[in-house]
C-alpha cells in the first residue's frame, strides 16, 4: 500500500530508433523492430530488407542499392583511393576510419561513379550508413563534388541516394565547407541545364539536407524515410515540447511541401528510368 | 589566449552587435523586411545602405540588445524565412548591381518544429548553391560567433574576414563536446581541438583577413575597429568590381573547391 501515490515509471521510447536493423536471431527468421512480426530471412533480403508485414524499409548498404536500380554490371566507380585526413589531430579518427575501411570494404561514407539505368548512362552516387553515419567530412564532400564535376562535362544526368547524419565532426570547419563546395558545383550543373534527382533515404539530416540533399530538380524519397536538419533529441530540448506523429519523415517532408514523390524501393528503379525518358534520355 | 577565451569573448554581452556596425559602417540605410512567402524574421536585419558613397546591399544577423529584443530576434537564430529573405534581397542586389556585406552573428540556424516545417535545410541549401554563383562582390565579416550551416548561409563570399575575437565553427562547442564526448559541460576541451579561432581558420585558409581588436575586445575598442572595417570594406570593393565578373565568379568556386 506504501506504494500507491509513487509515480509509475514508464519505459521512455527513444524518437528514432537506435537499433535500425532489425534484430537477428541466429538462424532463419528475422524480428521485425517495427512491427514486431517475426519474417522468414530468405523473404526479407529477397524483399530489399523491407518487412513484408509493416512495410518499413531498412537501411540497404550501397552495393545492394547499386545492384537495385543501375543495370548489371554497369557500375564504374570513381576516386576509390582518396584518403581521410585528420585535420583536427581529433584522437581515435585514424582508427575509426581504418576499422571503418577493412569492416565495410568501402574508403569512404559515399560510393560514386557512373552506370547505367535501362540502358541510360548516369553519373551516380549513394551514400552508406554504416560508415560513420554517411556523415560528409572532405571524402565524401570530394567524391561528390567530382561527380557533379563529371556529369556537368559529360552532361549526364546525375542521380544521388543520400543517407547521412549530417556533416562530420570530426573534420570540424573543413567538414562545413563541404556544404559550400557540393552546393556551388550543383550551381554550375544547374546552369549547364544538368538533370539532378536526388533520392532521400534514410537517415537524411544535417548537412546534407543543408546542402546537396535538398537541391534536386526532382526530389525522391523511401518511406518513412528520416529527413531533417536538427535532429529530434536537439529540437525537443530547444523547444521543450514533445514532436508530433510523424514529425520529420518523408510523407511529412511531402505534405511540406519538401519532397516531389514518395516511391517504394522495389519501384525505384522503374520511377528513375521514367523521369530519365521524360527529360529525353 | 586560450579558444575558449576567444568564445567567452564572442559571447560577451557588451560585445558590439550587427546594428552597432550597421550604425557605424554605412550612411543612409533603409532596413528591408520580409521573404515575400510567408513573414519577415527579426533574426536577420537586410536593406540598402551607402558604404562611402556607394550603394550596397548589408544583410546582419542580429541577437538582440536586452531580453525583450532578444526574444523579438530569436536570439539571432534565424529561421528559413531569414535566409531566404536574405536571398531576395541578394538577387536584388544583383539586379541593380550592387555589392553585398553580410555580417555574421549566430549560434546557428534555429532548430525548431516550424523551422523543419518550413524548411530550414532546404532554405540553407538554396542560399548556399545561389550565392555561390550570384554577379556581384560578396564580403562577409564574422563579428561575433559563426554557428554552423546557419552562418554558413551568410557566408558564401569572395572574402570572409573575422574578428579577432570571433569564432567559426561546424557546431558550438558545447554541442560538438555533447556529440563527441557524449558531455555537453566538456565545451572548453571542445573549443581547443575545434580550430574556432580567427588564427585557426586563417591558417586553414577558411578566412582572407583578420581584423585586430585592441584591447580586451571589439566592446572596448569599437570606433577604431568601425573605422578600419569600413577603410577595408571600400577598399577590397574597389579591388573585387574592378575584376572581370567571370574571373570573380572563378576564384569564389576555387575559395570553396579546395576543402579537401
Amino acid at each position: 500500500m506504501a506504494n500507491i501515490f509513487k509515480k509509475t515509471k514508464y519505459v521512455k521510447m527513444n524518437v528514432v530508433s537506435k537499433q535500425e536493423a532489425p534484430s537477428v536471431p541466429s538462424g532463419l527468421w528475422v524480428k521485425c523492430n517495427n512491427c514486431g512480426e517475426v519474417i522468414y530471412k530468405e523473404d526479407f533480403h529477397s524483399n530489399l530488407k523491407i518487412c513484408g508485414s509493416c512495410e518499413k524499409h531498412f537501411r540497404l548498404d550501397s552495393s545492394t542499392r547499386i545492384s537495385m536500380v543501375l543495370d548489371e554490371d554497369s557500375f564504374e566507380p570513381m576516386d576509390e583511393d582518396l584518403q581521410t585526413r585528420n585535420v583536427l589531430d581529433f584522437p581515435g579518427y585514424d582508427k575509426k576510419i581504418k576499422g571503418l575501411k577493412e569492416s565495410t570494404h568501402l574508403n569512404e561514407g559515399v560510393v560514386t561513379g557512373t552506370g547505367a539505368i535501362d540502358g541510360n548512362k548516369v553519373a551516380f552516387g549513394v551514400m552508406d550508413s554504416r560508415f560513420m553515419m554517411g556523415s560528409m567530412g572532405a571524402v565524401v564532400g570530394e567524391k561528390i563534388t567530382r561527380l557533379i564535376e563529371k556529369a556537368t562535362e559529360e552532361s549526364l544526368p546525375l542521380i544521388i541516394f543520400t543517407a547521412s547524419g549530417g556533416a562530420r565532426m570530426q573534420e570540424g570547419i573543413i567538414s562545413l565547407m563541404q556544404l559550400a563546395k557540393t552546393s556551388a558545383a550543383l550551381s554550375r550543373f544547374n546552369d549547364a541545364g544538368g538533370l539532378y534527382i536526388t533520392v532521400l533515404t534514410d537517415p537524411t539530416s544535417g548537412g546534407v539536407t543543408a546542402s546537396f540533399a535538398m537541391l534536386g530538380d526532382i526530389i525522391l524519397a523511401e518511406p518513412g524515410t528520416f529527413i531533417g536538419f536538427a535532429g529530434p533529441r536537439v529540437i525537443m530540448q530547444t523547444i521543450k515540447q514533445e514532436l508530433p506523429e510523424g514529425f520529420q519523415r518523408a510523407e511529412f517532408l511531402k505534405e511540406h511541401g519538401f519532397v516531389d514523390k514518395i516511391v517504394a524501393r522495389a519501384e525505384i528503379k522503374e520511377t528513375l528510368s521514367q523521369l530519365l525518358m521524360l527529360h529525353g534520355f | 589566449m586560450k579558444a575558449w577565451d576567444r568564445v567567452l569573448n564572442a559571447r560577451n554581452v557588451n560585445r558590439p552587435l550587427s546594428s552597432d556596425y550597421i550604425k557605424a559602417l554605412f550612411d543612409d540605410f533603409v532596413e528591408l523586411h520580409g521573404d515575400r512567402l510567408y513573414k519577415d524574421d527579426a533574426a536577420i536585419i537586410g536593406g540598402i545602405a551607402t558604404l562611402g558613397g556607394m550603394p550596397v546591399t548589408v544583410i546582419a544577423q542580429e541577437k538582440g540588445k536586452n531580453l525583450k529584443e532578444k526574444v523579438r530576434r530569436n536570439f539571432g537564430s534565424p529561421n528559413p524565412e531569414g535566409y531566404r529573405k536574405s536571398l531576395r534581397l541578394m538577387k536584388q542586389a544583383e539586379k541593380f548591381g550592387r555589392p553585398i556585406i553580410t555580417l555574421v552573428d549566430t549560434q546557428g540556424a534555429y532548430c525548431g518544429l516550424g523551422a523543419e516545417e518550413r524548411g530550414q535545410g532546404e532554405a540553407i541549401a538554396r542560399n548556399l548553391m545561389e550565392m555561390s554563383s550570384l554577379k556581384v562582390p560578396i564580403i562577409t565579416i564574422v563579428i561575433g560567433e559563426g554557428g554552423s550551416g546557419g552562418a554558413l548561409a551568410l557566408a558564401v563570399a569572395d572574402r570572409v574576414w573575422m574578428l579577432e575575437n570571433a569564432i567559426y565553427s561546424i557546431l558550438s562547442p558545447e554541442g560538438f563536446a555533447s556529440i563527441l564526448y557524449k558531455d555537453s559541460t566538456k565545451a572548453k576541451e571542445a573549443a581547443e581541438v575545434m580550430k574556432l579561432t580567427a588564427q585557426d581558420l586563417y591558417e586553414l585558409d577558411v578566412i582572407e583577413k583578420i581584423i585586430e581588436e585592441p584591447g580586451a575586445g571589439a566592446h572596448e575598442s569599437f570606433e577604431a575597429i568601425a573605422l578600419n572595417i569600413t577603410a577595408l570594406l571600400i577598399e577590397e570593393i574597389s579591388v573585387l568590381k574592378a575584376m572581370p565578373i567571370e574571373d570573380m565568379l572563378e576564384e569564389r568556386y576555387a575559395r570553396y573547391r579546395k576543402f579537401l
